[in-house]
């Protein structure tokens, strides 16, 4: 009973708003959050060991806002997580969500498993976030109209990097990339960015993975030794390029290179979406709120995964809706824009779906610039000089 | 002969209207980085003195007596009290962390401040410096402003892009407004009748009616050769009279002067880099914006909508407020 009257004026409280008077009964939206957990999954440094709630804690705090304007809206928000082990077969966990009422899936999985989800969910009324997945490839041949991509790609974080290097002068690179896939992808992206921005390949080296530990007791008297003679046989160069996504020996390379070089991309300077020290455009705020929530600082998964769930509650506020269908046809508009603490407003390309974003470059500190940089011009937005553009894109959605 | 003296009377007299010299105030200038504040003599435009602050100075205000500065100490979770005679910190208020943003009430009693990290506005009694009461609003409230009766006060929240209207009696949210995202500033006209609301990354000025509370204009900017993104609306001060308002456009380095009454934007200003906030002086005579990015602060002149002087103020300068007498 009491509570009951408590509910009473709540709901006076908010029929006296202005834009709640006819959102009596809260719209219901439900966001599915599904990543691949890779349990025990090594990295060089410890620092660098992936927290528990990687990812999923900047979809709680998106969430978390999304409420508080929703408060307002009579809108109320919920997220349902789900952790799959890599060879887990996502498709059972999808159904059960989508039966549970879920429209909108944020994904931290393969680019496999990207499609799996978008293929399995073409004709539903489904909208998909990849949160995660990097790969060209989902930009470019293998896009889909119900995936929007809230990751940047490898090609866009390489053009940013290039760019700045090109802005520092160092246009001589000595590229060593790792022998896994995944390497290839990062290296590949780089020498693209060379291509485009007139940076020059000196010399290039694999690195092979051939196993082992990671860090021993006494490891480091040996790395001390194996680096500077592994990059001694290098042309002159600027700076050492570096692509190990696998974690196998990139950060290695800082300070034990037989030239006297700065390193960057999979170590020393490397260019993400987002960096636990960054506060400029206002951002200290998020961090703030973000820390107090998930206990550790925000990464750059955190932030692909606040803006999918806040572009969700964007569109919902916008439209006064929960329907997905209306939320997409939103997002989707040319008009679309979301505040995302990236200095200016963010918008997705009609190409491939793919959010239009600044580029950190920060090292294990700091944030040292933010790409694209000045002087780097485009006929319609400065971020189109980072990735695929619209006419070197081969994407065709809708087909 | 005659015609002489009178021509040399007549050049006279117009060297005495443009010389007659303009009534003096001070103007506070806080410097975000270099955590002090600039003070500058409005008739000289020289800084003539520099006064030592907390850490990451923001919001800056004034009493209406003139004889307290309000300061927002962002890093120090406080709110400075300056003796605007003698330059001292002479006191503290409670503004709950992170203040950034603030307004006075026209009869100088409350201070009503945006805490963004709780979601939160916080109303101070500045009689007796104790919360009278916490406000939840929407995710990252900052501008702030107050209607000139004082019965109510707009606060707009960055990431929930509203407007929200408070009873300053109640201390209940009466209407929420949906604006274009990040709204930064709440101004209201002199006569009651409008507030203005900026929004930095939507990139537009929503006039807000203040008697349906709805929106009856959006103000949108195109600069030839400058790109829409870095057009950022962020300070808006509105003439007495209701008919000139001053935007500034942030990293477009420009502020936009608008007929207030058609809201015809007539003149883009080029000022300083990352323009941020506005204060007119007194007598309306001019308008200053500060520029964070070059380390200045430009007189515009309210009449010609001319920049006639920057000044060299601290590091990476955010607020600034007038002296009233």
């Amino acid at each position: 009973m009491k509570r009951s009257g408590k509910l009473i004026m709540l709901a006076c409280l908010m029929a006296c708003t202005h834009l709640t008077t006819a959102a009596m009964a809260a719209d219901k939206i439900s966001i599915g959050y599904l990543q691949t957990f890779e349990k025990g999954r090594l990295t060089i440094s410890v620092l660098d060991q992936p927290a528990d709630n990687l990812g999923l804690a900047g979809a709680e705090v998106g969430i978390n806002d999304n409420n508080t304007t929703g408060r307002f809206m009579g809108q109320e928000f919920s997220l349902d997580d789900v952790k799959l082990s890599p060879d887990e077969d996502m498709i059972p966990a999808l159904d059960r969500l989508y039966q549970q009422g879920v429209r909108f899936f944020v994904l931290d999985v393969s680019a496999d498993n990207v499609l799996k989800a978008a293929d399995h969910f073409r004709s539903a009324d489904v909208v998909i976030f990849n949160a995660g997945a990097e790969d060209n490839r989902l930009r470019n041949e293998d896009c889909r109209s119900n995936v929007i991509h809230t990751a940047p790609s490898r090609a866009i974080l390489a053009d940013g990097l290039a760019q700045y290097l090109i802005w520092k002068k160092w246009r001589d690179w000595f590229l060593v990339s790792g022998s896994n896939p995944a390497d290839k992808a990062w290296a590949a992206s780089l020498r693209r960015a060379a291509t485009r921005y007139g940076a020059k390949i000196v010399s290039e080296k694999e690195y092979v993975d051939t196993g082992g530990a990671r860090q021993t007791d006494s490891g480091h008297a040996q790395v001390q030794k194996q680096m500077p003679v592994f990059s001694q046989d290098a042309e002159d160069h600027d700076v050492v390029v570096v692509a190990d996504e696998s974690e196998v020996f990139g950060t290695y390379l800082p300070y034990r290179t037989w030239l006297p070089r700065p390193v960057t991309g999979s170590a020393g300077l490397q260019a993400v979406s987002w960096h636990p020290a960054f506060e400029g455009w206002g951002a200290a705020q998020i961090q703030n709120r973000f820390a107090k929530h998930a206990g550790r600082r925000m990464q750059g998964i955190d932030m692909q995964a606040w803006t999918a769930v806040r572009m969700v509650g964007e569109a919902a506020t916008r439209t006064k809706s929960a329907d997905p269908a209306k939320i997409d046809a939103y997002i989707k508009d040319p008009g679309f824009s979301i505040a995302a603490f990236k200095g200016q407003k963010i918008t997705l390309r009609d190409w491939n779906l793919q959010l239009r974003q600044p580029v950190l470059l920060a090292d294990g500190k700091n944030v040292v610039s933010v790409s694209p940089q000045s002087g780097f011009l485009h006929q319609f937005s400065e971020l189109d000089t980072l990735g695929y553009d619209k006419p070197e894109t081969s994407c065709k959605l809708n087909q | 002969m005659k015609k002489t003296v009178l021509r040399l009377l007549a050049t006279s007299c117009l060297i005495c209207a443009t010389a007659a010299p303009a009534v003096a105030f001070t103007a506070y200038v806080s410097n975000e980085k270099g955590n002090s504040i600039s003070v500058i003599d409005t008739d000289t435009k020289e800084v003539v003195k520099t006064i030592k602050t907390g850490n990451r100075p923001r919001g800056i205000t004034i009493s209406h007596d003139g004889k307290f500065i309000y300061v927002c100490v962002s890093d120090d979770d406080t709110i400075e009290v300056i003796d605007a005679k003698t330059h001292q910190i002479v006191g503290t208020l409670p503004s709950g962390p992170d203040p950034e943003l603030f307004v006075l009430s026209p009869d100088g009693k409350r201070l009503y401040v945006a805490n963004e990290d709780d979601n939160l506005v916080t109303v101070i009694n500045l009689e007796d410096n104790t919360v009278v009461n916490e406000i939840p609003v929407g995710v990252e409230p900052e501008g702030m402003g107050v209607s000139p009766d004082g019965k109510s006060v707009v606060n707009t929240s960055e990431t929930t892009n509203m407007a929200h209207f408070i009873d300053t009696d109640s201390f209940e949210i009466t209407h929420n407004v949906l604006v274009d995202a990040r709204p930064r500033f709440a101004e209201f006209k002199s006569d009651g009748s409008e507030v203005w609301v900026s929004s930095e990354i939507g990139g537009t000025v929503s006039v807000i009616d203040n008697s349906s509370r709805e929106i009856k204009h959006k103000i949108s900017f195109e600069i030839q050769g400058v790109v829409a993104e870095a057009i950022q609306p962020v300070g808006v001060r509105i003439t007495k009279d209701g008919k000139k308002a001053f935007v500034s456009l942030g990293p477009s380095n420009r502020v936009a002067m608008i007929n207030a009454e058609t809201y015809e934007v007539e003149k883009y200003i080029l000022v300083g880099q990352r323009v941020w906030q506005l204060a007119f002086t007194p007598d309306e005579k001019y308008v200053i914006s500060t520029n964070g990015n070059s380390n200045d602060v430009t007189f515009i002149e309210v009449a010609s909508g001319k920049a006639v002087k920057s000044v060299a103020v601290g590091q990476l300068p955010w607020g600034v407020v007038v002296s009233p007498n």
